[in-house]
């Protein structure tokens, strides 16, 4: 693609090396680290699941269990791996034994490796058929339909009801949304476990658990065969459970997860060192199938100002797109964010979008971009916002965004009605109909305001992650670079989560996933 | 969606579908949510949101929420109020009256006037009375058609004739008598004060004083008509919205062959 806005590609490249070296330098703590989620991944990965008689989801049994004896530094799959051989058991009668009392880990005699891992491939292996196996699915309906062109109209459910949410996803897809992204309840993302089952009560969203994931993507099947689209399901691998979100995802075939290195540390006050581990071990799930994640850069802007702020955007794409790489992802799956936030009083400020997405569009050619829509200047004045909605679309089609998550001109009143959607996909259609080629005809003025505004974000940017080099990511937090939002290291939530690795450690998902996707 | 103030309310009524009560949905089953916004004349204040939370009340929504205001002039105000509807009525009670006859395309419309007419239809067409809004007439009759269906004057076997606006409908039997036409067509837009009702009206009675109502099917059509309206009024068929020419078309000709106006 031609340039538009002659961007400087040296400084394209010096930012980048930045971010390399950021990442680079973190990955060294990252590998160093595990986590109760991480391992609690495992153990689901390993088949492990259900709840107590308490309601405690069995790989936090497990998990527990290795925490509370001082022995988690060598991993869950270790143990595991050790009791199998011991007991004969398969991993989900491990977890039960344990749940009993009456098998203590950290009691049982050490076996070899070489019998460790001779007892827990077999399981690795089936689990990762069985990843392969949906990302074969995926491929086949979308070779079998056709995959959309233009963007992906993403939109939300989130009624706190699965079943509920089933109905409105249903009608949203035959009214032509491509994503079903399925919010989840206020809170979930501070709970240091993933809830059980199908549930039905939820508040301002619905709870991600595996049972609901299957039931969603069972009803989005269904209804894309009667359309003959596929349609993407959605959900938010963040919080407290990052890694095991994606290995449930991994397990029922989503197709995009919220995914972002930096979100809830920023946004969730959960602890950075343990965000930073967990996003890593996620992000190799999401990598091997073949999700499409999603940054969270738009949330800078609604706490910082837009057009202020527009250069941590773009340093924090970069930031996430280097780790994404460090965790082996390919670009076409690293949907990095950004948003159409900009003060509607402020004159030339559709222009500065323009730029923006333009800018982020030529600086990541390969990257599905995930778009954000107006929230923070909609007021509840639905006639306007329906407009700014209309001006947000026309940015999409203008500069090639991929996930286009639709603007509902009920903003800032209530999560959506059936017809908000209705009236929300409409618009974009319309303006994605009949502006389709019209990005083609445009070119920028030498020096305008875009082609300036672009360079001058650029530019920011590189300085900015100079800095952060600098200061190594951590410190960076520590001083609210980012999002205005200051972090300490040690402080935040699901610190005592964190632990050193042993020598012993290891993790049979990372080696069987990294840098690979299924097929 | 990261700022909407999402709604946290539990749900405490019954989420079953009865559809002897039937109630507004938005994104639960019996939620009875609307939208409503209107202008009140007094000025943008508290006191003027609370008039609207009351007139929202009387309207028979529950739990108001007046989500914007803006001032239109010192002594205007401008609402848009969400709210959960108590009303409920009785679906399975409610008869409609159609337009009953099969749609055929334009070329099956042709074929039948051939096969059963066997000479070509004359369709005479106006906005009538002070109507001066030619859009809907224009839209069944124009070749080009509407929203990719073909108006009448493309049809082969249908001498369609568009009078245009404003004509008086004295004038307009006038002219028909003069064509010799089978088939009146009368299209209403504006509907402020029910002048479209009168008009619609006049219409029919002029037709039966001097004797002519049997000698024509007559139709009428526009945004605010339904077909219960028409046959009230005297029409043989009233056309709303999302109506096009083919279905004018196929109701007309068959009902020509039903009156014995064909071979």
């Amino acid at each position: 693609m031609q340039s538009k806005l002659n961007l400087n590609g040296e400084l394209v490249d010096r930012a980048r090396q930045s971010a390399a070296n950021i990442a680079k330098d973190t990955q060294d703590f990252i590998d160093q680290h595990t986590t109760v989620t991480v391992e609690r991944a495992v153990c689901r990965l390993l088949g492990i699941d259900g709840v107590n008689e308490m309601d405690v989801p069995m790989p936090n049994v497990v998990v527990d269990h290795l925490m509370a004896n001082s022995i988690l530094p060598v991993g869950a799959a270790w143990y595991i791996g050790n009791a199998m051989v011991e007991t004969g058991l398969d991993p989900q009668g491990v977890a039960e034994a344990i749940d009993r009392g009456e098998l203590d880990m950290s009691k049982l005699p050490a076996h070899s490796d070489a019998d460790i891992r001779a007892a827990i491939n077999p399981v690795v292996e089936k689990t990762i058929t069985r990843i392969n196996e949906n990302v074969r699915n995926r491929n086949e309906y979308l070779s079998c339909f056709g995959d959309k062109e233009g963007p992906y109209l993403y939109i939300i459910v989130a009624t706190g009801n699965i079943y509920e949410d089933i109905t409105q996803a249903k009608a949203a897809a035959k009214q032509g949304a491509d994503i079903i992204a399925v919010i989840r309840t206020t809170g979930q993302s501070l709970l240091d476990y993933v809830p059980y089952g199908a549930t039905t009560e939820g508040f301002g969203g619905t709870y991600a658990t595996q049972e609901n994931f299957r039931l969603m993507r069972a009803a989005l099947d269904e209804v894309g065969e009667e359309q003959h689209r596929y349609i993407r399901l959605c959900n938010y691998c963040s919080g407290l459970c990052m890694p095991e979100i994606a290995a449930m995802g991994a397990l029922e075939r989503l197709d995009v997860m919220l995914n972002d290195a930096l979100y809830g540390i920023l946004f969730r006050d959960i602890n950075m060192q343990r965000t930073i581990v967990d996003q890593y071990f996620s992000r190799v799930i999401n990598g091997y199938a073949g999700v499409i994640i999603n940054t969270g850069e738009d949330n800078y802007l609604t706490t910082d100002d837009a057009i202020v702020a527009a250069h941590t955007v773009l340093a924090s794409q970069f930031i996430n797109e280097a780790f994404a790489r460090e965790a082996g992802m390919r670009e076409e799956q690293m949907g990095l964010g950004h948003a159409f936030e900009m003060d509607p009083s402020v004159e030339d400020t559709f222009l500065l979008e323009l730029a923006q997405a333009q800018m982020a569009r030529e600086i990541f050619p390969n990257a599905p971009l995930k778009y954000m829509p107006p929230t923070k200047f909609m007021t509840g004045n639905i006639f306007r916002g329906h407009i700014q909605d209309a001006l947000f679309n026309m940015v999409t089609i203008l500069t090639g965004q991929k996930l286009h998550l639709l603007g509902m001109l009920t903003e800032a009143i209530h999560t959506p009605f059936m017809s908000d959607r209705a009236l929300s996909i409409e618009n974009a259609q319309y303006i994605f109909r009949t502006m389709k080629d019209l990005g083609d005809e445009l070119t920028y003025k030498e020096g305008g305001i875009i082609q300036t505004r672009a360079n001058e974000v650029l530019t920011k940017a590189a300085d900015l992650l100079v800095e952060i080099e600098k200061l190594g990511l951590f410190t960076t937090i520590e001083k609210g670079i980012f999002a205005d939002v200051k972090r300490p290291k040690d402080g935040g939530k699901g610190l005592a989560g964190v632990v050193v690795k042993d020598d012993k450690y290891f993790n049979p998902f990372i080696e069987a996933m990294k840098g690979r996707v299924a097929e | 969606m990261s700022s909407g103030l999402y709604n946290t309310h539990k749900i405490d009524f019954d989420t079953t579908l009865d559809l002897t009560k039937l109630k507004p949905y938005g994104d639960t089953m019996n939620d009875g949510k609307v939208q409503t916004s209107f202008t009140l004349p007094v000025k943008d204040d508290e006191r003027g949101e609370e008039a609207a939370r009351q007139i929202a009340k009387k309207m028979g929504l529950e739990e108001p929420n007046v989500a914007w205001h803006m001032p239109l002039d010192k002594e205007f105000t401008f609402y848009v109020v969400y709210g959960s509807c108590v009303h409920t009525i009785n679906y399975e009670d409610i008869h409609v009256i159609t337009v009953e006859s099969d749609v055929m395309s334009m070329e099956e419309t042709n074929e039948y006037i051939r096969e059963h007419i066997g000479r070509k239809v004359v369709m005479v067409g106006a906005s009538t009375g002070t109507d001066a809004h030619t859009v809907g007439i224009d839209a069944i009759m124009n070749r080009k058609g509407f929203a990719g269906h073909y108006g009448l004057e493309r049809y082969e076997m249908i001498e369609a004739y568009n009078l245009g606006s404003q004509v008086p409908n004295e004038d307009f039997i006038k002219k028909a008598l003069e064509l010799k036409a089978d088939v009146l067509l009368v299209s209403q837009t504006v509907t402020q004060k029910d002048v479209h009702i009168q008009n619609l009206t006049n219409l029919i009675e002029l037709l039966e004083a001097e004797g002519l109502r049997d000698k024509f099917v007559v139709c009428c059509g526009g945004p605010r008509i339904t077909h219960e309206l028409a046959k009230e009024l005297g029409y043989d068929a009233g056309f709303g919205a999302g109506k096009y020419a083919d279905d004018v078309a196929s109701f007309a000709v068959t009902e020509m062959v039903k009156r014995g106006m064909g071979k």
